[in-house]
């Protein structure tokens, strides 16, 4: 069973959970229906376009509406200590989220009860409070950009907006960032560094870049980390290993990319409908 | 000798130096009570906490320990009182200065620590918001995004985590850029 959990900004968007599906541009859950745009949904949208595409089952997802102030956010933490173990959840991925260290730590404890861990894929808010807590060894795999490397790197600052200049510096490699996350404890077992190139690495060790096709205006798009955290999440549920599902993952985001034919001003729902026949070409090589 | 009874023109801060922090129950009440502060002529910083507050999309001010009387009486007349008052002990962390501009053709990207924001040089557009990881992101992306730099919400009206003011950041960097 896979799990995610995320948030809709919205900010009367009710405590919601279950299976979702995705129809034309919108993710339906229960009796709401939420428009496909950057964040969570996104990323929904891209697990959904994905599971479809291997013949598996839609995702069980927890969603609440929040538009940064936390009360969402508190409410479904509460929620998820209550009932996440109630499902047997093989994979879980945890996305766009206000972190919170105190409530982070119950729920982690939470999920580590499960008489079988769930593979434990974080980003977004949930990848800033791991490493913030401390607990980011917890998790299976993060999916940073090379901004968010840098926090995970600099073992001093509890959130990226402290990121220290000398480590945020474009001159510092991506290879230097990865190691010093490693070294630090704060990195997720596998990394997916997306960026121009993106780099692969499992406990401090780079196993694999993948660089083309180089779409270089992605990175203007707002949500194409969140369609590359859907893919590999969905991959991972699939069944795929993670160091197989991310590379793959990482060639069908830039696929759907260039099938697109993005401008800086594209917005992500067009690269998403793309997913699908991206998955054929990359699959099929 | 006289001079002591001069008017200060900016409040300044005390000879020795002596900080203490501001601590407020969300970003909102840190950006609002900035501006106020800094209206007022008071010479203070947001920075980050303290390990021992700190609980997680956090941000405080740093102000003179010795103007805290007149700090707080100001804040409380705009109703933005901090939740706790203490005196720094160790340094504290700084926010991101270190900003990343990109050119793709007419469109230029701002990146501040995790925020990115795209403007359309020709027309001042805002076409795209992207990165960060707080939930009020794609809120904040979907207030701004269509519109034109002049018209839009600014993040930190309408933001309110460290994720916000990161874009507040980026934004007023792209706005000097586009010299709206």
């Amino acid at each position: 069973m896979f799990g995610i959990v995320g948030t809709i900004p919205e900010i009367d968007f009710p405590l919601t959970y279950g299976k979702v599906a995705v129809e034309g541009n919108q993710i339906n859950i229960g009796d709401e229906k939420v428009n496909i745009n950057r964040g969570t949904p996104a990323m929904i949208a891209a697990a959904v376009k994905t599971l479809q595409y291997m013949d598996k089952p839609n995702p069980f997802c927890y969603l609440v509406g929040d538009i940064g102030n936390g009360d969402g956010c508190k409410r479904l933490y509460e929620h998820l200590i209550e009932h996440i173990t109630d499902n047997p959840f093989r994979t879980l991925a945890l996305h766009y989220f206000q972190p919170n260290v105190g409530l982070f730590k119950r729920l982690l404890a939470k999920i580590q009860s499960m008489s079988t861990k769930p593979t434990l894929i974080g980003d977004a808010g949930f990848m800033y409070v791991a490493k913030m807590g401390g607990d980011a060894s917890s998790f299976d795999l993060f999916t940073p950009d090379a901004g968010e490397l840098a926090y995970l790197a600099d073992e001093k600052a509890p959130h990226p907006f402290y990121t220290r200049g000398f480590i945020l510096h474009e001159d510092n490699l991506i290879p230097d960032l990865i190691q010093r996350a490693y070294k630090h404890n704060n990195a997720s077992t596998y990394l997916l560094v997306k960026g121009a190139t993106d780099y692969i690495a499992y406990k401090g060790s780079i196993i694999a870049k993948v660089d083309s096709p180089n779409v270089e205006v992605l990175e203007a798009i707002g949500g194409t980390g969140d369609t590359l955290t859907g893919i590999v999440s969905a991959l991972i549920a699939s069944g795929h290993d993670i160091e197989n599902a991310t590379v793959t993952a990482a060639k069908v985001n830039r696929q759907a990319g260039l099938i697109a034919q993005p401008t800086p001003a594209t917005q992500i729902y067009d690269i998403i409908k793309e997913i699908p026949v991206a998955l054929e070409e990359i699959l099929r090589i | 000798m006289l001079n002591i009874f001069k008017k200060k023109e900016t409040k300044t801060e005390s000879p020795r130096q002596e900080k203490g922090i501001l601590v407020f129950d969300n970003t909102t009440k840190v950006i609002r009570a900035e501006s106020l502060l800094k209206a007022g002529g008071w010479q203070i910083e947001v920075k980050g906490p303290p390990p021992d507050i700190r609980s997680g999309c956090d941000l405080v001010i740093e102000f003179p320990l010795l103007e805290e009387l007149p700090i707080i009486r100001k804040l409380s007349e705009a109703n933005i009182k901090p939740v706790q008052v203490v005196p720094v002990s160790s340094a504290l962390l700084e926010p991101v200065d270190l900003l990343q501009e990109k050119e793709y053709g007419n469109y230029l990207m701002v990146r501040a620590a995790n925020m990115k924001i795209t403007v359309d040089r020709n027309t001042h557009l805002i076409v795209n918001v992207s990165g960060g990881g707080c939930p009020d992101v794609p809120y904040l992306a979907e207030q701004m995004v269509n519109k034109s730099l002049g018209a839009a919400p600014q993040p930190r009206d309408i933001g309110y985590t460290l994720c916000a003011y990161a874009l507040q950041i980026a934004y007023e960097r792209i706005i000097k850029l586009c010299s709206v």
